[in-house]
């Protein structure tokens, strides 16, 4: 799982509306794979970014490099940052908790286990 | 998409390749170029089994694209991180129903949406199921998850988005049709095929 699409995901368990969004990551397994930067697909995802949801878990991840600011569409430096945390980043192994209801979803094999059990749902 | 990578008793468990499938990678084919027009930023799949459609998809786009696939069988959700890998192509995947976890953060933002739904009418007990079952069930009038996947698609995808989907005719497409057109959605039949 990438950090960008970890930074879509949000707890949807029954009753479970405050606190859900950004799910905090317990890894055990974080890896960088290296791939070719693409301004472009930085530049276009950017304006679906949730830039406070992101920071956050490169915070609590400890990951080095995040720009201090979205950066804006030319800045090529920071875009590269970005494209390191964003897209070259994956969490392998771990956990999603919900801060808000404390569900936790199991991460194997870098895929994220979002099913909800039937009373959850 | 080449599957050799794939063990073959995965597939006890898991769709494989059929007709359908087949189909509608040449439909995609077809509409490269439309698909180029769009510059999609982030693509999904809904019930991406086998992986071969999103790994398609995410190898014809001139510009990548964030391609997530989703599936509510852990079997599948392997088989599709293993086709895509194998295939080079990038693609994240997510054990989910349907596109649940990613409805809110979406919302309006999905420019391309795949689905080739479990469109076979069977009774609506078989519907729901975590296993291979879920590749092709689809309850009355083989309806049931293609009509809990609609309202969705409508909140997630972009005002100029593109939706594929795949049905038979026992599913009563022109039913479809109208329920996307009244959602504002304009619609059109872009490959057909008697089996």
């Amino acid at each position: 799982m990438r950090l960008l699409t970890h930074n879509l995901l949000m707890c949807n368990r029954k009753g479970c509306s405050t606190n859900n969004f950004p799910l905090r990551i317990n890894a055990t397994n974080v890896t960088s794979e290296s791939t070719d930067f693409n301004p472009d697909l930085i530049r276009n995802v950017l304006p679906k970014l949730d830039w406070a949801a992101l920071s956050q878990t490169v915070g609590e991840l400890s990951l080095p490099g995040l720009p201090e600011a979205c950066p804006a569409a030319d800045d090529d430096t920071s875009l590269q940052q970005l494209h390191q945390l964003i897209i070259d980043t994956h969490v392998k192994e771990g956990e999603l908790i919900c801060n808000g209801c404390g569900r936790s979803y199991p991460i194997k094999n870098g895929i994220p286990n979002m099913l909800l059990n039937e009373d959850e749902l | 998409p080449d599957l050799q990578d794939v063990p073959l008793s995965m597939f006890d468990n898991v769709y494989e390749p059929c007709e359908d499938t087949y189909l509608f990678l040449d439909t995609l084919e077809c509409e490269r170029e439309f698909l180029d027009s769009l510059q999609p930023s982030i693509c999904l799949e809904i019930g991406s089994g086998n992986g071969c459609l999103i790994t398609h998809l995410s190898r014809i786009l001139s510009t990548p694209a964030l391609c997530i696939a989703t599936d509510i069988n852990a079997d599948a959700a392997t088989v599709t991180s293993i086709t895509a890998r194998s295939n080079n192509a990038s693609v994240e995947i997510i054990l989910s129903d349907l596109l649940s976890s990613l409805r809110t953060r979406l919302e309006s933002k999905a420019d391309v949406i795949l689905m080739n739904p479990p469109y076979v009418p069977t009774e609506s007990s078989e519907v729901g199921t975590r296993d291979i079952a879920a590749a092709w069930a689809g309850g009355i009038n083989g309806r049931e998850v293609v009509d809990k996947a609609l309202p969705i698609v409508k909140d997630l995808i972009s005002p100029n988005g593109a939706f594929y989907l795949l049905l038979v005719e026992e599913n009563k497409p022109v039913e479809v049709m109208r329920i996307m057109k009244s959602y504002g959605f304009k619609g059109q039949v872009l490959t057909a095929k008697r089996a």
